[in-house]
């Protein structure tokens, strides 16, 4: 059974010129212990998906339609009380910005075993036990003594292990990273991507990494969802969307990024920019900027559909009926 | 022949000590950051020198130093055999502004919003009193608008019409309209989406080969620069770790810390392939280690990296600053 399943999950804004529809009919699954990339472009939907599965969509954004369900329980009409308790329970959060995810007011420790202890049943020695350990297991040095500093005592590597340890403070079963590598180095970047990795995968936990990086998706994932204007254009296992991808878009996106082992004069372009939310054509949404554009493309909107080695919305792949 | 651009020693030291009270008070001592120590290299005419490193490492100063936007603590620049910053302060400063322009980062940051595009990328043309003519500078900035993929009918739209990839483009135009001869473009896609970081990297490459610019372009993203560049230098704590032809540096890196930023790349085509962890973080600047200032996360450190810091010098075709390096 899936941990996580999204059907047809639609989020709009109310506006005064009229409801954005800014996820158009999302639908995708999360194994246990798998790790799913989300990649698009900014605009792309991909960060409002995460929000919507934690419960953090901000208002006037709401669920229009559509389900998340949470090994087998509904969770999208959940209420902020009701999410509270899933929340870093059952779902932890890793957010881009280490320093603005953590309270500058409070020590690293206190930090810790409140979520612990929010959570679990743990006596207070035993939820500072606890807390020394994830420290530990985030590969901070000198884990007791880093327990009473602030976050600003910490580099900014270094804080990202510690929200790291945060969101797996009280064990949850599904981890939500939107960005966690984007606002480090390269060489933090590496170091904290085999850590998310490997301490998701001595835990059980599954990973839903939301990120613009290819390259930190082809390291990290087993499957690869691709995002454009709201809906999922290409999802399948990550060789086969980097090596064999189906959709335009997705060629596209792969022949645009510069790679270090292919020497080209030119970058493959993709021509103009994804649409504004107010301005989605219908069809396909890609169909403006699309090399293959055919009138169908122009009419019907594409449902993902199983092509050679992925599943893909396009009327050019598989059996066009 | 020698070299349109030619740095030498560029040194910038930044004074952030505390206030002359809490100095006097509180015995705080002077503190002073080395952004930049002594960088040197020459970038022939035509051709683009990358420089990358991590955050902190001076390079975006270093681009500062080149436009005259900081000067120089120590060092200085030779721009087409003259003294740049020479030339900066004289009655020519003008002249020399010309010929040197850069593009930022930020597309949003770096253009006025109350501005139209046509008095943007009309400013540099009529302050430099180029052309005076109205009606010739409106044909002109519509070349250049035409030169970077845009249109002549979006001169009377203002910035925020534009998405992130076309205002990087604007800024382009903007600093062709002097018709210079080197650009410093300092990260100018880390803020664009790939796809459209695609369009302003070809648009760069087919202006250089149309006009013979010349760049100094920064980055942190190897793979770009990869893509860009003719030669690379590696920038750590303010000092060049290594510079060499583009092949060189990427087929055979040579100093421990290309080799390590190489590898923290993530690849998109062997996955799933174990990296080499890589150790530690950038040290303070404010208090840097002493010899080679990189030796706290060296894999082959010495007793000698501790203590003696290692000279840029030249080796077979490449320079490097390392005492391992033979």
């Amino acid at each position: 059974m899936s941990l996580l399943e999204v059907n047809k999950l639609v989020v709009e804004f109310p506006s005064r010129h009229g409801t954005l529809r800014a996820i158009d009919g999302i639908s995708f699954d999360i194994a246990p212990g798998e790790i799913l990339g989300v990649v698009g472009e900014s605009g792309a939907g991909k960060s409002l998906t995460g929000a919507s599965i934690i419960g953090l969509l901000e208002p006037p954004g709401r669920i229009a339609s559509g389900s998340i369900t949470l090994q087998g329980e509904r969770i999208d009409q959940y209420n902020n009380d009701q999410m509270r308790h899933i929340r870093g329970r059952k779902i932890g959060a890793i957010f881009q910005d280490p320093l603005t995810s953590l309270n500058p007011l409070y020590t690293v420790g206190r930090q810790i075993t409140e979520t612990i202890q929010a959570h679990l049943p743990v006596s207070d020695g035993e939820a500072k036990q606890r807390a020394i350990r994830l420290l530990q297991d985030t590969g901070i040095p000198a884990a007791a003594e880093r327990m009473g500093h602030y976050p600003h005592q910490f580099s900014g590597g270094m804080r990202q292990r510690v929200v790291i340890a945060l969101a797996l403070a009280a064990e949850p079963q599904l981890i939500v990273a939107d960005e966690p590598t984007t606002a480090l180095d390269v060489s933090i970047q590496a170091q904290i991507i085999g850590l998310l990795k490997t301490i998701c995968k001595d835990r059980g936990a599954a990973v839903m990494l939301i990120t613009h990086d290819m390259g930190v998706i082809a390291e990290t994932c087993d499957r690869v969802a691709v995002m454009y204007a709201g809906r999922i254009v290409e999802i399948g296992p990550v060789h086969e969307v980097i090596n064999r991808p189906s959709h335009p878009y997705t060629s596209g996106l792969m022949a645009s990024i510069p790679d270090m082992s292919s020497d080209r004069e030119r970058l493959n372009q993709i021509d103009g920019a994804m649409p504004r939310l107010n301005a989605i054509p219908p069809g396909c949404a890609f169909n403006p900027r699309c090399p293959r554009v055919m009138e169908r493309c122009v009419q019907e909107r594409p449902e993902l559909r199983p092509a050679t080695a992925t599943q893909a919305a396009c009327w050019l792949v598989g059996d066009a009926t | 022949m020698t070299a349109l651009v030619q740095a030498h020693d560029l040194a910038k030291t930044f004074d952030v000590s505390a206030p002359w009270l809490n100095r006097v008070l509180e015995g705080k001592p002077r503190q002073l950051l080395h952004a930049v120590d002594g960088v040197s290299f020459e970038i022939e005419r035509g051709t683009t020198l990358a420089l990358v490193g991590e955050s902190g490492c001076g390079k975006s100063t270093v681009a500062r130093l080149l436009v005259g936007l900081y000067e120089p603590t120590r060092g200085g620049l030779t721009f087409d055999g003259q003294d740049a910053h020479a030339a900066f302060k004289s009655p020519e400063a003008k002249a020399m502004r010309k010929r040197i322009q850069m593009i930022f980062q930020d597309p949003y940051a770096s253009l006025n919003p109350r501005w139209t595009v046509e008095a943007i990328i009309g400013e540099p043309l009529h302050e430099h009193g180029m052309i005076p003519d109205a009606s010739e500078l409106k044909a002109r900035v519509a070349d250049l608008l035409q030169s970077v993929g845009l249109s002549a009918l979006d001169m009377p739209k203002y910035p925020h019409q534009f998405s992130g990839g076309q205002r990087q483009r604007i800024s382009i135009a903007r600093a062709l309209a002097t018709a210079p001869e080197f650009l410093v473009c300092d990260e100018p896609t880390s803020a664009l989406d790939v796809s459209v970081q695609a369009q302003v990297l070809n648009i760069m490459k087919d202006l250089q080969r149309e006009r013979g610019l010349t760049y100094l372009f920064i980055s942190h993203n190897l793979a770009v620069v990869r893509h860009v560049s003719d030669k690379v230098g590696v920038m750590y704590l303010g000092r060049l770790v290594e510079l060499a032809d583009k092949h060189t540096l990427f087929a055979n890196p040579q100093h421990p810390y290309t080799r390590m930023l190489l590898d923290a790349i993530p690849k998109m085509h062997d996955t799933g392939r174990a990296r080499t962890p890589v150790q530690g973080e950038v040290p303070n600047p404010l208090n840097p280690p002493t010899g080679c200032s990189f030796h706290p996360r060296c894999p082959q450190v010495t007793e000698r990296c501790k203590t003696e810091r290692p000279l840029l010098r030249e080796l077979k075709g490449i320079k490097i600053a390392c005492h391992l390096a033979a």
